[in-house]
């Protein structure tokens, strides 16, 4: 019975950062309904330039990652001013072709600088700390922290949506692009600040994405896919169904280990597919066209 | 000078032409109406001057400078306010975020704030929490005007206000009217309804398969005239 708790709890934690993966996903779709297939290869990218500030520093990663985020906002505002925006338009397809390519681009270009060995963002005891719940179960202060971020980014990101005049534009431009116009919202304006806070978000992503495991140039598609998971799992237009979507794919995954270690990843996919095939708009969808 | 104007304006849509050469003009605190069967342009004018569809740069002209190649939202920041047909309220955000977001471009001074919305359409103002979608088709309009208004515009651009509602909701919007007026707000008025639309309006404008057939006050104007620019026999 402490073992299913365990993986539970354990899943419930690596929900966490699965949301924070797809955060920002879901808030580009959600907007501008782009589907930004570079954002796993731009996450990896992210820790790969945390790493790079801890190493030119001297400074732990909770502070690179505080340096980063306002550079991201405006790498995020800047790709999008300068490229994404001019791929917009009726079709699906040039922006998919465009972030596709970026992906390619981002990943080679990583292998280049940084080779193929695998990095971690090394923070210091803070890495092993655990809390003890109870007898058996302990449970790490990183991934305590990863799922208690990914509760405080998704609140934020309510916050500016539903409190702010910034979010009311955000809707509206999401709900009607020609009459958000005749209110004066400068819509491509409207998409580079999003994507910019998309890159804030996913620097705190990729903060601990290095920091609970390995990571390297290559496995950028991979946190794509569970990022693309938890947003359908949880469904269009909610952060707190991208949430609830990340934290079902995380308990299947390790449910899925606790019956066999092979099955981890495939556990977290039948999930994902199961919810696909009965609530085709997610389990808590928000966006209804 | 006329506040604002339209010299020669055309518009397409692809290779379909849908208004050719119209000239217009709208003098400050006047209130004229584009009448016309379905499909004479009528809602094209109203995309054309608001920035909607492409037009030649100086075939539109407000305030004596040439708005033509202006993308909607920087037409709107000048003060124009476009009232779109079907009312086209946004679905995810309340009555009162409807009411908001119209000011998010121009956020000049006037008689227009919230309070004063809720005190021309009262209607709205008990339902300012719910979604948009909830309302009634009058309540969607009141909201719709409301979120013109709000960001003090000059001109007031109306699209087919009446279309599909009861009698008595028509009778309150156009009731309204009168106040727009009365605070100096400029106003062009499209609608099918001739009658409603000589009451409220300085001057008439009618087109015809996207040709303007008749101008003039409607006091001017006889039956026949309006009948025969209205349907062309």
């Amino acid at each position: 019975m402490v073992v299913w708790a365990d993986a539970l709890i354990q899943g419930i934690l690596l929900g966490g950062l699965y949301a924070l993966f797809a955060a920002g996903l879901s808030l580009i779709f959600g907007i501008m309904r782009l589907v930004n297939l570079a954002h796993g290869d731009l996450i990896v990218l992210v820790a790969f330039v945390i790493l790079t500030i801890t190493a030119w520093l001297g400074i732990d990663p909770f502070a690179a990652t505080l340096a980063a985020l306002p550079i991201m906002f405006l790498a995020g505002f800047a790709l999008q001013h300068l490229l994404l925006n001019r791929t917009l338009g009726g079709d699906l397809l040039p922006p998919l072709l465009v972030t596709f390519g970026l992906s390619i681009i981002i990943e080679n270009s990583l292998l280049e600088l940084f080779s193929a060995d695998s990095r971690r963002l090394g923070a210091g005891s803070i890495e092993t700390a655990s809390v003890l719940l109870s007898g058996d179960i302990a449970v790490g202060v990183v991934p305590l922290l990863t799922l208690g971020s990914a509760i405080a980014v998704v609140l934020a990101l309510n916050l500016i949506f539903y409190r702010t005049s910034l979010g009311r534009a955000f809707r509206a431009t999401a709900d009607d692009l020609e009459i958000a116009q005749l209110m004066g919202i400068d819509y491509p304006r409207i998409f580079s600040i999003a994507m910019g806070l998309a890159f804030m978000v996913l620097t705190i992503a990729a903060l601990y994405l290095g920091m609970r495991a390995n990571f390297d140039p290559t496995i950028g598609p991979g946190r794509l896919l569970y990022a693309f998971e938890a947003v359908i799992v949880g469904g269009l237009g909610s952060f707190w169904g991208t949430l609830g979507g990340g934290v079902i794919i995380g308990v299947a995954q390790t449910i899925g280990a606790q019956l066999n270690p092979e099955w981890q990843i495939l556990a977290g996919h039948i999930a994902f597919l199961v919810v696909l095939i009965f609530k085709p708009r997610g389990l808590f969808p928000r966006t209804m066209d | 000078m006329a506040l604002l104007e339209t010299r020669g304006l055309t518009a397409f849509y692809g290779d379909f032409q849908a208004l050719y050469g119209i000239d217009s003009i709208l003098q400050p605190g006047e209130t004229i109406a584009i009448i016309g069967a379905n499909g004479a342009g009528k809602s094209t004018y109203l995309k054309a001057i608001a920035g909607l569809i492409g037009r030649p740069t100086e075939s539109v002209w407000f305030d004596g400078l040439p708005i033509g190649g202006m993308p909607a939202a920087e037409i709107m920041k000048r003060g124009i306010a476009l009232v779109p047909e079907g009312r086209r309220l946004f679905p995810s955000l309340t009555v009162e975020e409807n009411l908001l977001i119209g000011r998010y471009g121009r956020s000049a001074s006037g008689p227009w704030s919230l309070d004063r919305i809720y005190a021309l359409f009262p209607a709205i103002k008990a339902r300012r929490h719910s979604a948009s979608t909830k309302l009634s088709g009058g309540e969607q309009q009141m909201t719709a005007i409301g979120r013109a208004l709000i960001s003090n515009p000059r001109v007031l651009l109306c699209d087919e206000i009446s279309l599909g509602l009861a009698p008595i909701t028509v009778r309150n919007l156009y009731d309204a009217l009168p106040d727009v007026k009365a605070e100096g707000t400029s106003v062009v008025l499209v609608e099918q309804d001739i009658v409603q639309a000589s009451k409220v309006s300085d001057r008439i404008y009618c087109f015809q398969e996207g040709r303007l057939s008749l101008s003039g006050r409607p006091a001017e104007l006889s039956r026949d005239q309006i009948h025969f620019a209205y349907f062309g026999s």
